[in-house]
């Protein structure tokens, strides 16, 4: 037991904060830092930033851009990401699709779109869940018929966060309803700019453009598009659903935004109430960070720690929590989340209320928060 | 960074373990032992004294063993686990920890190994009816004619008071300030009852009652007893944690055993879930407290201070998540005093009350949140 990092780790930690501090387009850390939102532009030239420097994808094997680290590396370089108020890679890209292909794909396919995805040269979407396949993935229906070479694509994707910026979309399709629905399904990339694929925006209730719905009718999507085997698609999901250990909860951005409302809350925080509010939290996201550092210090090269479960669920949580405490702390001026610059009011408080709504959403994806106590309760306490 | 045990460690947790599993597997050897003064089994106090554990604390000049605070905590850890009644924590690592902190090397060597061999009790007296976590003396005043000093007021309650041989009492002195006294535990009135866990404390009445001076006489050693106390708490939330990995263990067992309407109670989901969220707050409250725990050997002083107050709450709010819900999945089961998930509610209720309640680590956190950023794990 010790808590001190190595001092070759504390080396690359430091090397890892040098790099983003003074490195990175300050630009764009500014607008993460005040809560903004980024940009097509700025989200690609972000990523693009990262890769010059070898930094996108530490995680992929080696000779596609990886860099072999440890899980405590990759923890540190992710946590000195957020601290430095650097955007994550794509996930779609980063985290989901290339490490997919990488395992899973053929060697013309890992050619033709791994170097391109490290760099956002492609913007990748997900096309996973349905309009009647939430948690229930694997009860989807959108179809992928055999013609010739060829295989013909109906139905419809939602929840497809930034869609309307996607270049290709990975998809689970149904390619064989005879069999147990597991079986049936297979992983197939589409081009997005393909004659009859249609997206249309979904509007949420923070008034905000993220998500939309993406229609296929009738896409002729040639055959060497299919990711492993035919009717893979399920080993292929809970891969790319299961392989993360690192980065699943959002402690180093959800620590950033509550010193950040420390400051911008000013004489609010004279109140007992207010500063108990802001103690507790402290204390559970030190809980969780810790937590998160048990995991990745335990799971090297092994199965990950029985507590790694834990961190999505309270990780969320405590994100929701913080945006709570910033909505009661804007009061009244939260109202103001469509008013422009002129306004009197400031940024952080106009944008309060919108985010605190954008975030229920946290314990919903990624497996809902009730998908995470199932596991808890299943796999780990034997229930 | 390193959150795993090494293979002497493991080995220590084994040791332990198995004799504490071996006193108290069967909780009604537990019930024995409580059922009257002093409280815990001395036979048990002499096998882990014989084991080397009363004193691994201390240094081996002191006739210790000279173990770090990993090791202190998880002995905390088992004898947690099993609502062990010796007073590991009041006795070695609180009284103990004061001695070691502040005594003379003679004193030491006294005190502390005849402590380690299991020949005396210990015990720390530094609350006073109505006093709260507080390091200075209220309520017991020291005075002194010559070389002789004595102690006035009242201390309660005293967690094994009665049953100590030498008691470690603190008291404000006569230039201000405050320091720590021996005294005979023969020589103090003394009225001994059960905290609601079945573990002993006491009232002590100190009127003009000789005493003597721990370390150098006069000399106001309040940062020194609130540095024993915060590292008392942390290693108390080692002894907790060993409660609630218990209950936590207990409560899932019992829901994939116990039938109602037919079938066993994992059935239903509600349950169910109720069990993972207290999983969640077992992980959460066992990262701090290991956490917590190397800062002891790794920090400064503030460092402490600072940890024993993190962890004070975030396991005082487990204790009761975990405590309540234990109870309320076991049913009428964990209400009755002949089995352990209830008892080991009321201990960590004690154990709270005792050390530090959430309340006032919260307070005193909220105070220091304007001085920081963001908190941060590693330093």
């Amino acid at each position: 037991m010790q808590l001190k990092l190595s001092a070759e780790d504390a080396a690359f930690r430091d090397e890892m904060r040098t790099f983003f501090t003074t490195e990175f387009p300050q630009e764009i850390r500014d607008k993460v830092l005040a809560g903004q939102h980024l940009t097509h532009d700025e989200i690609v030239a972000g990523q693009r930033a990262l890769n010059a420097a070898g930094l996108a994808v530490p995680h992929w094997p080696e000779e596609w851009g990886g860099k072999g680290w440890t899980d405590l590396q990759r923890h540190l370089w992710h946590e000195e990401m957020q601290r430095a108020g650097v955007p994550a890679p794509l996930a779609f890209n980063a985290s989901m699709i290339g490490p997919v292909l990488a395992q899973f794909g053929s060697q013309e396919q890992k050619e033709r779109f791994l170097p391109k995805t490290a760099n956002l040269d492609i913007w990748w979407s997900q096309g996973f869940s349905e309009p009647d396949a939430g948690s229930d993935l694997a009860s989807l229906r959108t179809t992928a018929v055999r013609d010739g070479d060829d295989w013909i694509v109906n139905g419809q994707k939602t929840w497809t966060t930034l869609g309307q910026y996607g270049d290709w979309i990975f998809t689970l399709v149904r390619t064989d309803p005879e069999v147990k629905k597991q079986a049936g399904i297979s992983m197939l990339l589409i081009d997005m700019t393909l004659e009859g694929v249609e997206v249309r925006p979904i509007e949420l209730i923070d008034g905000g453009h993220e998500v939309n719905e993406v229609w296929f009718d009738d896409v002729r999507v040639p055959g060497d598009l299919l990711v492993g085997e035919q009717g893979g698609g399920w080993t292929i999901a809970k891969f790319l659903l299961g392989n993360e250990r690192v980065g699943v909860a959002p402690v180093g951005a959800t620590k950033r935004a509550l010193a950040r409302l420390k400051e911008d809350a000013g004489d609010l925080l004279d109140d007992p109430l207010t500063r108990a509010r802001v103690a507790e939290l402290e204390n559970e996201l030190l809980a969780l960070e810790l937590t998160a550092l048990r995991v990745v210090a335990h799971s090297a090269g092994g199965e990950p720690h029985p507590a790694s479960s834990v961190l999505k669920l309270k990780g969320t949580e405590l994100q929701q929590a913080v945006s709570e405490l910033a909505l009661d702390l804007a009061g009244p001026g939260s109202l103001a989340s469509g008013a422009d610059d002129d306004s009197p009011v400031p940024g952080w408080a106009r944008r309060t209320a919108p985010t605190y709504l954008n975030l229920r959403k946290a314990s919903i994806y990624g497996g809902s928060n009730e998908i995470q106590r199932q596991i808890i309760a299943r796999t780990i306490l034997g229930l | 960074m390193d959150f795993t045990y090494d293979d002497e460690q493991k080995a220590l947790r084994e040791a332990v373990r198995g004799l504490a599993g071996k006193a108290y597997a069967d909780f009604e050897s537990r019930r024995t032992a409580t059922a009257e003064a002093p409280g815990f089994d001395e036979a048990q106090w002499a096998r882990l004294a014989e084991m080397g554990v009363l004193g691994l604390p201390f240094s081996e000049d002191d006739g210790g063993v000279g173990a770090g605070p990993v090791e202190i905590g998880l002995v905390c850890q088992e004898l947690g686990r099993v609502l062990a009644p010796e007073p590991f924590l009041a006795s070695v690592v609180h009284a103990g920890g004061l001695v070691a902190a502040a005594g003379t090397p003679e004193q030491r060597a006294d005190l502390l190994g005849r402590l380690a061999a299991g020949e005396i009790v210990l015990a720390a007296a530094d609350t006073s009816p109505g006093g709260r976590w507080s390091a200075d003396a209220e309520g017991v005043t020291a005075a002194v004619d010559g070389d002789d000093w004595t102690l006035t007021g009242v201390r309660d309650p005293v967690p094994n008071g009665a049953r100590a041989d030498h008691v470690i009492v603190s008291a404000s002195l006569p230039d201000g300030g405050t320091g720590l006294f021996v005294v005979e535990g023969a020589a103090v009135t003394r009225t001994d009852y059960a905290a609601v866990d079945g573990s002993r404390a006491a009232r002590l009445e100190l009127d003009g009652t000789p005493a003597v001076p721990l370390g150098t006489p006069g000399q106001d050693l309040t940062p020194t007893i609130a540095t024993v106390s915060d590292i008392t708490r942390i290693m108390g939330a080692n002894q907790a944690l060993g409660v609630m990995q218990a209950q936590v263990a207990a409560t899932t067992d019992y829901l994939t055993s116990r039938k109602q309407f037919g079938v066993t109670l994992n059935t239903f989901q509600a349950l169910n879930f109720r069990a993972a969220d207290m999983y969640v707050s077992l992980e959460l409250a066992h990262s701090l407290v290991d956490w917590a725990t190397m800062t002891i050997s790794e920090g400064s002083q503030d460092d402490i201070a600072d940890a024993a107050d993190r962890v004070g709450l975030q396991v005082a709010r487990a204790g009761r998540h975990i405590g309540q819900e234990a109870i309320q999945l076991h049913g009428g089961i964990a209400m009755t005093a002949e089995y352990s998930v209830g008892v080991g509610t009321a201990h960590l209720a004690v154990l709270e009350q005792w050390l530090g309640g959430a309340q006032h680590h919260l307070t005193r956190l909220s105070a220091r949140v304007g001085d920081h950023g963001a908190v941060e794990a590693l330093g």
